[in-house]
C-alpha cells in the first residue's frame, strides 16, 4: 500500500491558540469597523465637549468649585453612556454580521471567545477610566491657569473606586444584555432601559406602594450600585447589591452564555 | 480525511440531513452536489461544528473539530462568503483570520495576491465587494492557515467564468498536493470538470455518488446516444430510422440510440453531409441529476430536457 497521502490528521505540531492572542483580536474587532471607531470617536469628542463647557464654566464663575475630581467625573460620565455599546457590539455584531461563522470555525471552544470579548470590554473600560484621569489632569492645570486661586487638586478615591466599579458591572450588563438578546438594535435599547428608565419605575413603584418599598432596595440594582460612591458600605447594603446583581447581572448573563454555547450559528 | 458517518440533522418534523454517510479521501476534490435546500450546507456546518448533529458524527483526519488545535491551521473552511462584516476592509478580514490563527501579516499579502485583489481593493470596505469579490476573499480566508482539507460551500457562486476557471486550477493544484477538497454546488457543470468523486444529494439523503463516468453510464443505463446534426436532418432521420435506430429531435439537430460511428456510417452510405457528430452522453449527467433530485425541485420541468 503506498502512503502518499495519510487519512489522518496530524496535530502534534500544532499548539491551540493562546487566550492572549484571542484577547488581542478580540480589542482590534471593537476597534477596525466604522461603527466601532464613530463610536469611540463620538465618546471622546462628546467628553471633551463637556470638559470645555465645564472649564469655561468654572473659569468664568469665581464661586464655581471644579476639582481634579470633578473634571474626571465629567468624562468618566459622559463616556460611561456610550462605553456600554460598544461592549454590546462586540458580542452582537458576530451575529448580525454572521462574523460568529468565521470566529467560532477558527475557535470552536466558544466560551473561551466570550471571555475573551468580555475581558476586551474590561480592558475599554479601563482605557475609557485612564483617558479620562488623563484629560481631567490636563482642564485642572488649565483652570489653575485660569484663575486666581489656582487648581485644586481633590480627587475623592472612594468615588472614584465606585465609578470603577459600576462602569464595570454596566459594561457587563452590556454584555450579558448582548448575549440574551445577539441582536445590536434590540441589546441597546434594552441596555438604556435597563440603566437608566427601570431605576426610575422602581422608585415610582416604592414610592406608591408600601410593600414594594420594602422589597425595592433588594432588586433594584441601580441603587444598590450608588452606594458604591460612598464606600465602605453595610452588611445590608452588601446584601442589596449582591442580591439585586444576581437578578440583573448573574442570571441574564448566564442564560446568554448558555445561549452563544448552544447556539445554532447561522 | 472527511469521515461523515449516518449523519442526521433533524428541525422538529423537518429532516434537513437523514442519515448520511461518505468519505473525502486525500489527494481528492469531492463535489456535493443537490438542489438548494437539499442538505448540502447543514451537512458542511455539522462538519465544522458550527451545527450539532442531531444522530450520527462527523471526523476531520480521525479528529472531531472541535478537537483540533488551531482548526485554521488544518480546516479551511468557507461557509458564506457574505458572512462578513460589512464595515470591515478586505485586508482586515483577512489580517483578524491571520492573527487569531499566529500568522504574520505577510501570509494576508501573498493570499490578497493568490485571489488577485489588489491593494486598492483590499482598502475597501466588503461592504462594496461584489459578490465574486467576496467569494474571492473567502476562498483566501480559507487557505489562510495553509490547511490541508478545505470544506467550500458554493465557492463558485458569483465568480465570473474567468474566476471559476481559476478557481478549478487551484482547487486541482491543492488536490494534486495530496490535499483533500469538499465542495459543493448546485450547478452540475461547476463540478463536474473537478471533481474526482461526486456526491449527489437530493432531500437529505444522498440519491448517487461516484466518479463522473461511473455516474454517466448509470445515467444513460448502458445505452449509447449520439447527437447529429446534418445539413438536412430530414433525410438523415429517415436513413436512421430506415436502419432501425431510435431518432429524436433535439434541438438544431437529432439525438440518436446508436454509436457515433454508426450514425457516422449511415451518413456516409447515404452522402448526407454532417455539421455535427458526437457521443450524447453530455445531458445525461444533467438529467440524472434533475431526476434523482426531481422531488426537491422547486420548478417543474418539461418532460425532455432538450440536450
Amino acid at each position: 500500500m503506498t502512503t502518499t497521502a495519510s487519512d489522518t490528521l496530524d496535530v502534534s505540531g500544532t499548539p491551540g491558540i493562546p487566550f492572549s492572542r484571542l484577547f488581542r483580536v478580540e480589542l482590534r474587532k471593537s476597534a477596525d469597523t466604522r461603527a466601532g471607531r464613530w463610536l469611540i470617536g463620538v465618546t471622546i469628542g462628546l467628553c471633551l465637549l463637556a470638559e470645555v463647557i465645564f472649564l469655561i464654566v468654572a473659569a468664568t464663575h469665581d464661586d464655581a468649585e471644579a476639582s481634579f475630581g470633578d473634571f474626571v467625573a465629567v468624562s468618566a460620565f459622559v463616556s460611561s453612556v456610550l462605553l456600554p455599546v460598544l461592549g454590546i457590539m462586540l458580542v452582537t455584531s458576530e451575529w448580525s454580521q454572521r462574523t460568529a461563522m468565521t470566529t467560532f470555525a477558527l475557535e470552536p471552544r466558544r466560551m473561551r471567545i466570550v471571555l475573551a470579548k468580555m475581558l476586551a470590554g474590561m480592558a475599554l473600560t479601563l482605557f475609557v477610566i485612564v483617558f479620562a484621569l488623563v484629560v481631567g489632569f490636563v482642564c485642572n492645570v488649565l483652570l489653575g491657569a485660569f484663575r486666581p486661586q489656582g487648581s485644586d487638586w481633590t480627587f475623592g478615591f472612594t468615588g472614584f473606586l465606585g465609578f470603577l466599579i459600576t462602569q464595570t458591572f454596566a459594561m457587563l450588563g452590556g454584555f450579558a444584555l448582548a448575549s440574551l438578546l445577539l441582536n445590536t438594535p434590540a441589546a441597546i435599547v434594552v441596555f438604556f432601559a435597563y440603566k437608566w428608565v427601570l431605576p426610575v419605575l422602581l422608585f415610582w413603584g416604592s414610592a406608591l406602594m408600601d410593600w414594594f418599598d420594602h422589597l425595592r432596595p433588594w432588586i433594584d440594582f441601580q441603587a444598590a450600585q450608588g452606594e458604591l460612591y460612598d464606600l465602605p458600605m453595610t452588611g445590608s447594603q452588601w446584601g442589596h447589591l449582591v442580591v439585586s446583581g444576581i437578578i440583573w447581572l448573574v442570571i441574564p448573563l448566564a442564560i446568554g452564555l448558555w445561549r452563544i454555547r448552544r447556539a445554532e450559528v447561522k | 480525511m472527511i469521515k461523515v458517518e449516518g449523519l442526521t440533522r433533524a428541525y422538529g418534523s423537518f429532516i434537513a440531513v437523514d442519515d448520511i454517510s461518505f468519505e473525502c479521501r486525500p489527494g481528492t476534490v469531492t463535489g456535493f452536489l443537490g438542489p438548494n435546500g437539499a442538505g448540502k450546507t447543514t451537512t458542511m456546518r455539522v462538519m465544522v461544528g458550527l451545527t450539532p448533529p442531531t444522530r450520527g458524527d462527523v471526523t476531520i483526519g480521525g479528529l472531531h473539530y472541535q478537537d483540533i488545535p488551531n482548526p485554521g491551521r488544518h480546516v479551511g473552511v468557507l461557509l458564506d462568503a457574505s458572512a462578513q462584516h460589512a464595515g470591515r476592509s478586505g485586508r482586515e478580514v483577512l489580517e483578524i483570520g491571520a492573527r487569531t490563527m499566529g500568522l504574520s501579516s505577510q501570509r494576508v499579502d501573498e493570499m490578497l495576491a493568490l485571489v488577485s485583489l489588489d491593494a486598492r481593493e483590499s482598502k475597501r470596505r466588503v461592504r462594496n465587494y461584489s459578490l465574486g469579490m467576496r467569494q474571492r476573499l473567502g476562498i483566501a480566508h480559507a487557505l489562510l492557515g495553509e490547511p490541508t482539507v478545505l470544506i467550500l460551500d458554493e465557492p463558485a457562486n458569483g465568480l465570473d467564468p474567468a474566476g471559476i476557471r481559476w478557481m478549478r486550477g487551484l482547487l486541482k493544484g491543492y488536490a494534486d498536493q495530496g490535499g483533500t477538497v469538499l465542495l459543493s454546488s448546485h450547478l452540475l457543470h461547476e463540478v463536474e470538470q473537478i471533481a474526482d468523486e461526486m456526491i449527489l444529494i437530493g432531500n437529505g439523503k444522498i440519491v448517487a455518488r461516484g466518479t463522473r463516468d461511473e455516474l454517466l453510464r448509470s445515467a444513460t443505463r448502458g445505452e449509447t446516444t449520439t447527437l447529429v446534426t446534418a445539413l438536412d436532418n430530414h433525410q438523415l432521420a429517415e436513413a436512421l430510422s430506415g436502419k432501425g435506430y431510435e431518432v429524436h429531435q433535439a434541438g438544431d439537430g437529432l439525438r440518436v440510440t446508436a454509436e457515433p460511428v454508426d450514425v457516422g456510417r449511415v451518413a456516409a452510405e447515404k452522402q448526407i453531409v454532417l455539421t455535427d457528430l458526437r457521443a450524447g452522453h453530455e445531458g445525461g449527467l444533467e438529467d440524472l441529476f434533475l431526476e434523482l433530485t426531481a422531488d426537491t425541485q422547486r420548478d417543474i420541468l418539461p418532460n425532455e430536457v432538450s440536450a
